[in-house]
């Protein structure tokens, strides 16, 4: 070890210990370091468990470095990884997560027999016709008519929702609920949206203005991001 | 140099075929030069309305497999010099055509006709693929039908995927009587689902059956509600005076039609 230097600063707080590692040093150092330092701070039997909060700083973790670090604080006594937080991520998983967190918005027709799917929130300024379908990650929001079938959240987000300028779909989906529009024939609404309803458990249609209160995360990109 | 026009529905029976001979027959009245070509292989109509059948001595399928020369096979119409059929194969696969032998023919007969109009088969299978080869042009034929309006969307999604021009709408066999009690789709409401320009309307009329079955399409007599329709289509095509605002146009055909019924009752 270089000097004398400490690698690992260890902070209690109300919630548990948070533990700083230096980000400048290689990660042999801060394993030998960690085992020092826990190894000396015993802890009483009678105490309840101890969550730990790792900050790694400006250090990316592999999978593999990630677990031996669990593996070291699990193998003391009454210790218990809470979270473990970096300042930095792989471009490849910040390019997902943009992907994943974008509005894409497309001008088209999806007519009968079409597929339109995106990754991340659809914006599509165009007419859903029926026989046709279309897919986002995300949210939906149709600038036109919906007459097909929209499915928004379809890999399992039920916060997802579907907007529509004009909304007489054959099928709403979100996540892994499904609604269809009834046997009889029936006007569309305009300017309406559908969302999950868990107290009801199902996909509820609503004016577009409740979206402020039952999905205030819907507003703006970079909050999105933030909140993961 | 010519135009070639694909006519096609997607459903059967909507009137493809009808729509081919009658916008024939009326380009040709206004002294185009018109060829019709039917690519319905084994089931073939076009000859039939109008009223070539019994002159057909080779097809397409013939002139696709160099039995013998493109002109051979043509079949000059009976009332019009500037009027040519290319009949389709009865006792032919769909197979025997392909898209590349269509787009061939279609560029030689564009040499010497102003009009090509390729009449498609229903489906979209092999033989749209065929029809719509060579084409640069499309007119889509729709009833006012659910089903009929809903594969007019899909044949219109796979024609925006062909290098040709944004297909045509042409809405036939409305039934008035039928929209004004809301039992049938109106035109607006077409036009609003499809999303594509309207060419023109056609009113449901015996006068069209009863001519076909003569082999002599409506078009070919002035003064019925349909052959006025297919007419103005024709000079809408031709780029002519008719304004594309065809619905007011139209409305006033129905109400000089409500106008002959009301007199009559």
């Amino acid at each position: 070890m270089i000097g004398n230097k400490q690698l690992i600063t260890i902070k209690g707080t109300r919630d548990g210990l948070t533990l700083f590692i230096d980000d400048s040093c290689s990660f042999a150092d801060v394993m030998q370091e960690l085992e020092q330092v826990l190894s000396t701070n015993y802890v009483d039997k009678d105490e309840p468990m101890i969550t730990v909060t790792i900050h790694l700083g400006n250090r990316y973790l592999h999978k593999q470095q990630e677990e031996k670090l669990r593996e070291v604080i699990r193998s003391k006594n009454k210790l218990v990884v809470h979270s473990i937080e970096s300042n930095v991520i792989l471009k490849k998983q910040a390019l997902e997560w943009k992907e994943d967190s974008e509005i894409k918005s497309i001008t088209k027709i999806v007519r009968s027999g079409q597929v339109l799917e995106v990754k991340g929130d659809l914006l599509l300024i165009g007419d859903v016709n029926p026989g046709g379908k279309i897919v986002a990650s995300g949210n939906i929001f149709v600038l036109g008519s919906l007459r097909g079938i929209a499915h928004a959240g379809a890999y399992g987000n039920r916060d997802a929702v579907i907007t529509a300028s004009y909304m007489k779909p054959s099928q709403l989906r979100i996540a892994d609920y499904i609604s269809r529009s009834p046997d009889y024939e029936s006007d569309g609404v305009y300017m309406e949206c559908g969302l999950i309803d868990e107290s009801k458990e199902k996909i509820v249609i609503d004016r577009l203005q409740v979206l402020s209160q039952k999905r205030p995360d819907l507003n703006g990109f970079e909050r999105r991001i933030l909140n993961g | 140099m010519g135009e070639a026009i694909v006519i096609t529905s997607g459903k059967g029976g909507v009137g493809k075929t009808t729509t081919t001979a009658n916008l024939g027959t009326a380009l040709a009245l206004m002294e185009k030069k018109v060829c019709l070509i039917d690519t319905d292989i084994g089931l073939r109509n076009l000859d039939v309305v109008m009223g070539l059948e019994n002159r057909i001595i080779y097809d397409i399928v013939d002139v696709m497999k160099k039995r013998c020369k493109l002109n051979q096979a043509l079949i000059k119409d009976k009332r019009f010099d500037c009027l040519f059929l290319l009949p389709a194969a009865q006792t032919s696969d769909k197979s025997e055509i392909t898209p590349q032998g269509m787009e061939e023919i279609v560029a030689e007969l564009k040499q010497d006709y102003d009009y090509i109009l390729i009449d498609c088969p229903a489906g979209i299978e092999q033989g749209y693929k065929n029809a719509v080869a060579g084409a640069d042009k499309a007119i889509v034929v729709v009833t006012p039908e659910k089903s009929s309006v809903r594969d007019a969307d899909r044949i219109i999604g796979l024609l925006e995927k062909e290098d040709i021009e944004p297909p045509h709408l042409v809405v036939n066999r409305i039934r008035n009587h039928m929209v004004k009690n809301g039992d049938m789709l109106d035109v607006d409401e077409i036009v609003q689902i499809l999303s594509i320009e309207l060419l023109g309307i056609v009113a449901d009329d015996d006068d069209v059956i009863k001519a076909s079955n003569h082999g002599e399409p409506v078009a070919f007599h002035p003064n019925t509600r349909a052959s006025i329709a297919y007419r103005n289509i024709a000079r809408r095509i031709l780029g002519e005076s008719v304004p594309l605002m065809s619905l007011e146009d139209q409305n006033g055909v129905f109400t000089k039609v409500k106008k002959f019924f009301g007199m009559r009752s």
